[in-house]
């Protein structure tokens, strides 16, 4: 165990202030190996032997994990690895050809995403999903649960459903603030810039009350600047005491907020543990730069394919 | 020619009879396509439904009126269950396809020789609505002024129609402002992410095609009093694209765009048709052109002309959102 990273994760965690003292103290992932499978001290999620193959290729293979609670952990692995669906199975979106995994203790493999999501695990798309010709309000207000007025006949009469509507709506307005989206309160969700929709979309999942949120490259296609909000504000769900599970390919942005960091490789967990540790795994490194697709290159290597490459054509070229 | 008379059909079809129906059917069709984004290619299945609901259940079975209404109305539910619950957890054209072959498979049915017994086979069934007439509480005389003048059966029918059409658009006001109207509409942006916030997109796509169905079935029911007769040869494919132009000309997703759209589709129907006869008549249009049997083929494709119009200068229909349109290209 690394003990830089240690001190790293502690320093992150006591961003959060006063509210965030108990874990200031403590991290939780001081006894934790940092090992593919590694068993937490307080799970939120966990999984056994998920796997999903799309005819003979095993995109999903996963042997056992664990996401702890009140923390951030990042999943990351070259394209391809299985992320995504991954993510799609643990939440009802796709269906897998075996294993079992449990929310807080509850199964919820072969559970409806609907089913998932009120149980207080929800996701967002790597694809934005805004809800276009809604207004803005109306995508907040559709997050909420447990809604009276969802029902069709009470639904007739707002005396049944009226004054819950001014609470979510209220409850709505206080999240829109805090990630910046007044102003475009009446708007059409539509007509939000990319950044824009993924504030949105995050906000919109805090509508659900979740205790983890599963954000699917909340990052991606979103100007520097903006990027950064969302990492803010993604530091900012742990500061709440929400569990975070996010898929991200930018390893700045993994390092500077995530508390944990799991590897996915060729459907399969390959590592396992804090950044620090991560960026000088092998098996990492492999998966990343041994591929050469889908990962930064260095300069180097470029120049080298680059060459490899110029020579080819030129050796055509003296054939014809 | 005679602008007086051709005047007069135009502006008493746009509220007449058709224009009834074709509201009520594209209110139903509204919920479905303009609200959950639900592509039901078969509403005219529905009517169909209704329509045989009530005159079997009466003419045939001897049952009472109302029991025959809500037969009508039971039997739209059972159709949009039967259609639902294969194809509502598929993608949106599945849908499509089941809906229209399921009203041409209702069609043939009730034409069949075979079950001649009950449902009339070719020739259709008929006077069933005794007790419709018999419930006009309107004394004989005329009534009404400028075009628009009715005799007491007439004004019975126009009132009982038009009284359905405002608790169609009454109940989907209701629905569509609530919290329930919201998740619908979500279903249509985007069913994922509904079901990613914890809805269950496939009970309310259910919902939504049993209530869509059962306004159609109503349509069918008022067209099975209102013209005495069901006929199997009335519910073929085209009444639901009819309901679908009118919708779009009003506006989809908005909730007076069926009826209004209704109304306009039967008054250009209408004129287009006196117009071209009358034409015909006063020797304005040559008979190298056209003859007087032709007038209901050319009506439907100036109808048709009209619709690129619209669909080009003015996309969203009536009372639509030109921003909405736009988005959608997105």
């Amino acid at each position: 165990m690394s003990d830089s990273g240690a001190a790293a994760a502690a320093t992150t965690t006591s961003s959060a202030g006063p509210a965030g003292f108990t874990k200031v103290d403590l991290d939780p992932f001081e006894a934790v190996p940092e090992q593919p499978g590694a068993a937490k001290p307080d799970p939120i999620l966990a999984a056994d032997s998920v796997s999903r193959h799309f005819g003979g290729l095993a995109a999903v293979d996963v042997d056992h994990l664990e996401v702890q609670r009140g923390v951030i952990t990042a999943l990351i692995g070259p394209n391809g690895a299985g992320k995504t669906t991954f993510f799609n199975l643990l939440t009802g979106f796709d269906r897998s050809d075996g294993g079992t995994w449990a929310f807080e203790g509850t199964k919820i493999n072969g559970m409806a995403p609907h089913a998932v999501a009120r149980l207080g695990m929800v996701r967002t798309f790597q694809l934005t999903k805004a809800l276009a010709r809604m207004s803005v309000i109306d995508n907040m207000k559709l997050g909420a649960t447990g809604q009276v007025g969802e029902s069709f006949v009470p639904a007739l009469f707002r005396g049944y459903w009226g004054r819950q509507e001014k609470a979510i709506e209220e409850r709505a307005e206080e999240l829109l603030s805090h990630f910046n989206l007044t102003h475009m309160r009446d708007t059409f969700a539509g007509e939000l810039s990319g950044g824009q929709r993924k504030l949105l979309e995050m906000a919109r999942a805090l509508m659900t009350e979740p205790r983890l949120i599963m954000l699917d490259e909340p990052m991606a296609g979103v100007n520097p600047a903006l990027a950064e909000t969302i990492v803010r504000h993604v530091a900012g769900l742990r500061d709440q005491g929400l569990s975070v599970l996010f898929v991200e390919h930018d390893m700045d942005v993994v390092r500077e907020i995530s508390d944990w960091v799991v590897v996915m490789g060729e459907g399969r967990i390959i590592a396992e543990g804090r950044h620090s540790s991560i960026v000088t795994n092998p098996h990492v490194i492999d998966a990343y730069l041994g591929m050469h697709h889908g990962a930064p290159l260095s300069r180097d290597e470029e120049d080298q394919v680059l060459a490899e490459a110029e020579a080819v054509i030129e050796a055509e070229k003296g054939e014809a | 020619m005679n602008w007086g008379d051709i005047l007069t059909g135009t502006l008493r079809a746009s509220v007449g009879e058709q224009a009834i129906i074709y509201a009520l059917a594209a209110i139903g069709l509204n919920i479905h396509f303009g609200y959950t984004g639900l592509l039901n290619f078969g509403q005219i299945g529905f009517m169909a439904v209704g329509a045989y609901g009530v005159a079997i259940s009466i003419h045939t079975w001897g049952w009472s009126f109302w029991a025959g209404l809500a037969f009508g109305i039971f039997g739209a539910i059972v159709l949009a269950l039967l259609l639902g619950l294969p194809t509502l957890r598929l993608r949106a054209d599945y849908l499509a396809i089941v809906t229209i072959a399921a009203s041409e498979i209702f069609r043939r049915l009730m034409g069949a020789t075979k079950f001649r017994e009950t449902t009339g086979g070719a020739d259709g069934l008929s006077g069933y609505n005794g007790r419709f007439r018999e419930l006009n509480f309107i004394p004989d005389g005329e009534y009404g002024f400028g075009p628009w003048r009715y005799n007491s059966g007439e004004l019975w029918e126009l009132v009982v129609g038009w009284t359905l059409v405002f608790l169609a658009v009454g109940l989907t006001f209701l629905l569509i402002r609530s919290p329930w109207g919201r998740v619908i509409k979500a279903i249509r942006e985007d069913e994922d992410a509904a079901r990613a916030l914890g809805k269950n997109a496939y009970w309310y796509k259910m919902q939504s095609l049993v209530l869509g169905g059962v306004i159609g079935a109503v349509g069918g029911m008022f067209w099975a009093l209102a013209q005495a007769n069901v006929s199997a040869n009335n519910f073929n494919p085209e009444p639901t694209f009819f309901a679908y132009v009118a919708l779009i000309l009003g506006g989809t997703a908005r909730i007076w765009g069926p009826v209004v759209g209704s109304m306009i589709f039967w008054a250009i129907i209408t004129f287009t048709n006196e117009a071209l006869r009358s034409g015909i008549r006063a020797d304005y249009v040559p008979d190298w052109l056209m003859d007087r049997t032709q007038v209901g083929t050319v009506r439907l494709m100036l109808v048709g002309v009209a619709l690129i119009l619209l669909v080009i200068f003015r996309p969203q229909g009536i009372f639509g959102d030109k921003r909405e349109i736009a988005l959608e290209a997105r």
